[in-house]
C-alpha cells in the first residue's frame, strides 16, 4: 500500500494505525507562529467503531488502509453470518455480527447495502438509507385520538423497533430512515 | 490553463467591509498616537532562519542577466524594520502581507496580513498595555472584550497541564500528556524540551485562553527564545509575549533583542537544527546583524494576524471566510 503525508489526510481517507484500518474523519493543522507545526487528526477505528483523536507532527506519513466500500446485495442470514453478493460479478462475501453490527435490524433480504471490505472480508455494513419495511407488531391505535404526538412503537420484520404515528397498523409497510432510526411515512 | 472552476470569492462582500473598516481603524489609532507608518520591502536578500518557519524563494534576474541569487519572501518584516528603528525612525508600524511555506489549514493560509509596530523606549509590559487598548478599539462593540488577563507562561501552564515547564523532566511531562488523553505525545517528543512544550502549550492551554478578553502570556522559557531578550534577573526566561483571544493565537511580541553577537549565536543554532534536518539553508542577514552593531535602540515589538483577528471579529469558523481568495483559489 501507498504511504500518506498528514497534508494529504482528508476526510473519508482509510489508513493503517497499530494494526487496525481507520477511517480519517477531521484534520486540523495546529501550529504556533514560532513553533513546532502538527496536525490534530480525529480517525474511526472501521474494526470497533470507535473515535479516537491522534495529533502527529506534521510531514508524518501512515500506510493507506486495503479498505474498499462495495455495494452487494443481502442474501440471507444462516444463523450465524449474514451473506452478501457484488450483483455484477455474483463474488459473494459472509460477514460476521462484528461486522454488521447496528445495521442488523434493518437488513431485508435483496436489498443493496454498502459493505465495507478490508484485505477483501467484510468489516462493516451499512443498511441503505431508507428501507421499507412491513409492522410485524403494534398496538392498535385508538380511533380519533390524535393527541399524544409521540406515537407507539412497532415491531419490524427485521425485529426492529420504531415509533409510528397512532394510525399506522399491524401489517402495514412503512419507510424509516435508517440513519435515524425514525418513520418517515407509509407505503401503499 | 489553471482550473477555471470556483472562481467566486469564498469570503461574502460584507467580510470586505468588515477588512476595510479594520484596516481604517489601525491605521486610525496609530495616527492617533504619532506612529508613522512604513513599508519595507516583501521581495529580500536573506531568508528567516528559524527552523520553524519556511520561506517561499525564487530567483531575481536582472534585465538580459543570467538568474541571479535567491530571493526570499518575507515571513515578517522585522529584520527590514528594525533596521529602520537603527537608523533613527523612531517608533514605527506596517501593515503588510507575509508568506509562510508549509503552513495552512482552518487557521493558516500561507500569504496572510500582518500588522507590526515596534515602540522605541517601551519596555514588554508597556506594549502590552498598548496591544489591548488596540484590540479594544478595534474589536468595539463587534466584539466586546472584558479587561485583558497576563500570566506568566510557567503559572498558565502549570496550572492547565500540572507540570512546571522550566523544570519539568521529559518523563513527568509525558505522564501529564498520558493524563490529559494525550498518549501518543511520548512517542512524538522523547527528550526534546521545546517539542513537548509546543505540544502541551497548543493542545491543553491555549485553547482555554483569551475567552471573552485577550490573554496575554509572557516570560517564555528561554528554550524558546526567538528573537527576545533573556530577563536580566532571571535567565530561565526570555521577554516574549504570546497574546490570545477566543482560542486563537493573535500575535507575538518581545522585548527586542539588541546584542548583535548574541543574534548570530541564535542564528547559527537555527542554521544547526536546519543542517540536521535537512532543511534549506538561508543566508544570515548581515544587514540586520551590521545594523544591530551599529546600535538598535531599547524598544519592544510585535506582529499580529489581522486575518484571525477579522475572524473573530465576523464569528468565521474558518481563516478562508474573511479572504477573497485563499490559497486554493488564489
Amino acid at each position: 500500500m501507498a504511504t500518506v503525508s498528514t497534508s494529504e489526510f482528508k476526510g473519508g481517507l482509510k489508513v493503517m494505525m497499530d494494526g487496525d484500518p481507520y477511517n480519517i474523519l477531521e484534520n486540523e493543522f495546529v501550529k504556533p507562529g514560532k513553533g513546532q507545526a502538527f496536525n490534530r487528526v480525529k480517525l474511526r477505528n472501521l474494526k470497533t467503531g470507535r473515535v479516537i483523536e491522534r495529533t502527529f507532527k506534521s510531514g508524518e506519513t501512515l500506510e493507506t488502509a486495503d479498505v474498499v466500500d462495495t455495494d452487494m446485495q443481502y442474501l440471507y442470514n444462516d444463523g450465524e453470518l449474514w451473506h452478501f453478493m457484488v450483483p455484477e460479478t455474483f463474488e459473494q462475501h459472509a460477514a460476521d455480527a462484528a461486522a454488521v453490527g447496528d445495521a442488523a435490524k434493518w437488513l431485508k433480504e435483496q436489498d443493496i447495502c454498502q459493505v465495507t471490505l478490508y484485505n477483501g472480508s467484510p468489516i462493516g455494513v451499512a443498511p441503505p438509507n431508507f428501507v421499507e419495511l412491513a409492522i410485524t407488531e403494534t398496538d392498535p391505535g385508538v380511533r380519533g385520538d390524535t393527541s399524544g404526538g409521540g406515537g407507539k412503537p412497532a415491531t419490524l420484520e427485521t425485529g426492529a423497533v420504531v415509533r409510528v404515528p397512532l394510525f399506522v397498523q399491524t401489517g402495514e409497510v412503512i419507510k424509516v430512515d435508517t440513519r435515524t432510526g425514525e418513520y418517515v411515512s407509509r407505503v401503499k | 490553463m489553471t482550473d477555471g472552476t470556483n472562481w467566486m470569492p469564498t469570503c461574502p462582500l460584507g467580510a470586505l467591509r468588515k477588512r476595510a473598516k479594520l484596516l481604517a481603524a489601525v491605521r486610525r489609532f496609530f495616527a492617533g498616537r504619532g506612529i508613522l507608518e512604513v513599508e519595507t520591502p516583501l521581495l529580500c536578500r536573506s531568508g528567516v532562519t528559524d527552523p520553524h518557519l519556511q520561506a517561499f524563494t525564487t530567483r531575481i534576474r536582472l534585465p538580459g542577466a543570467r538568474p541571479g541569487p535567491e530571493l526570499y519572501l518575507q515571513t515578517s518584516p522585522e529584520f527590514a524594520m528594525k533596521r529602520l528603528l537603527v537608523a533613527g525612525s523612531g517608533s514605527i508600524y506596517q501593515i503588510c502581507k507575509a508568506f509562510r511555506n508549509e503552513e495552512s489549514g482552518r487557521h493558516h493560509n500561507p500569504e496572510f496580513t500582518l500588522l507590526e509596530w515596534y515602540r522605541v523606549g517601551y519596555s514588554l509590559f508597556e506594549l502590552i498595555d498598548e496591544i489591548e487598548a488596540l484590540f479594544a478599539e478595534l474589536c468595539g462593540e463587534d466584539l466586546p472584550l472584558q479587561a485583558a488577563e497576563r500570566f506568566a507562561y510557567a503559572d498558565i501552564f502549570e496550572r492547565q497541564v500540572g507540570a512546571d515547564p522550566l523544570t519539568a523532566t521529559p518523563a513527568e511531562f509525558a505522564a501529564r500528556a498520558r493524563a490529559l488523553g494525550l498518549p501518543e505525545a511520548e512517542a512524538l517528543c522523547g527528550e526534546d524540551r521545546s517539542l513537548w512544550l509546543d505540544l502541551l502549550f497548543s493542545h491543553v492551554v491555549q485553547p482555554r485562553l483569551g475567552r471573552g478578553r485577550a490573554s496575554f502570556v509572557y516570560d517564555y522559557p528561554a528554550c524558546l527564545p526567538s528573537l527576545a531578550r533573556k530577563r536580566p534577573d532571571d535567565p530561565r526566561v526570555v521577554e516574549r509575549v504570546e497574546v490570545f483571544l477566543g482560542g486563537l493565537e493573535l500575535g507575538n511580541g518581545f522585548h527586542e533583542l539588541a546584542d548583535a553577537d548574541e543574534q548570530e549565536e541564535r542564528f547559527e543554532r537555527d542554521l544547526a537544527l536546519r543542517r540536521r534536518q535537512g532543511l534549506p539553508l538561508p543566508p544570515k542577514d548581515g544587514r540586520l546583524l551590521a545594523a544591530l552593531r551599529a546600535g538598535l535602540p531599547d524598544c519592544s515589538g510585535v506582529a499580529i494576524g489581522l486575518d484571525r483577528l477579522l475572524m473573530l471579529l465576523a464569528r468565521a469558523d474558518s481563516i478562508g471566510e474573511v479572504l477573497v481568495f485563499p490559497i486554493e483559489r488564489a
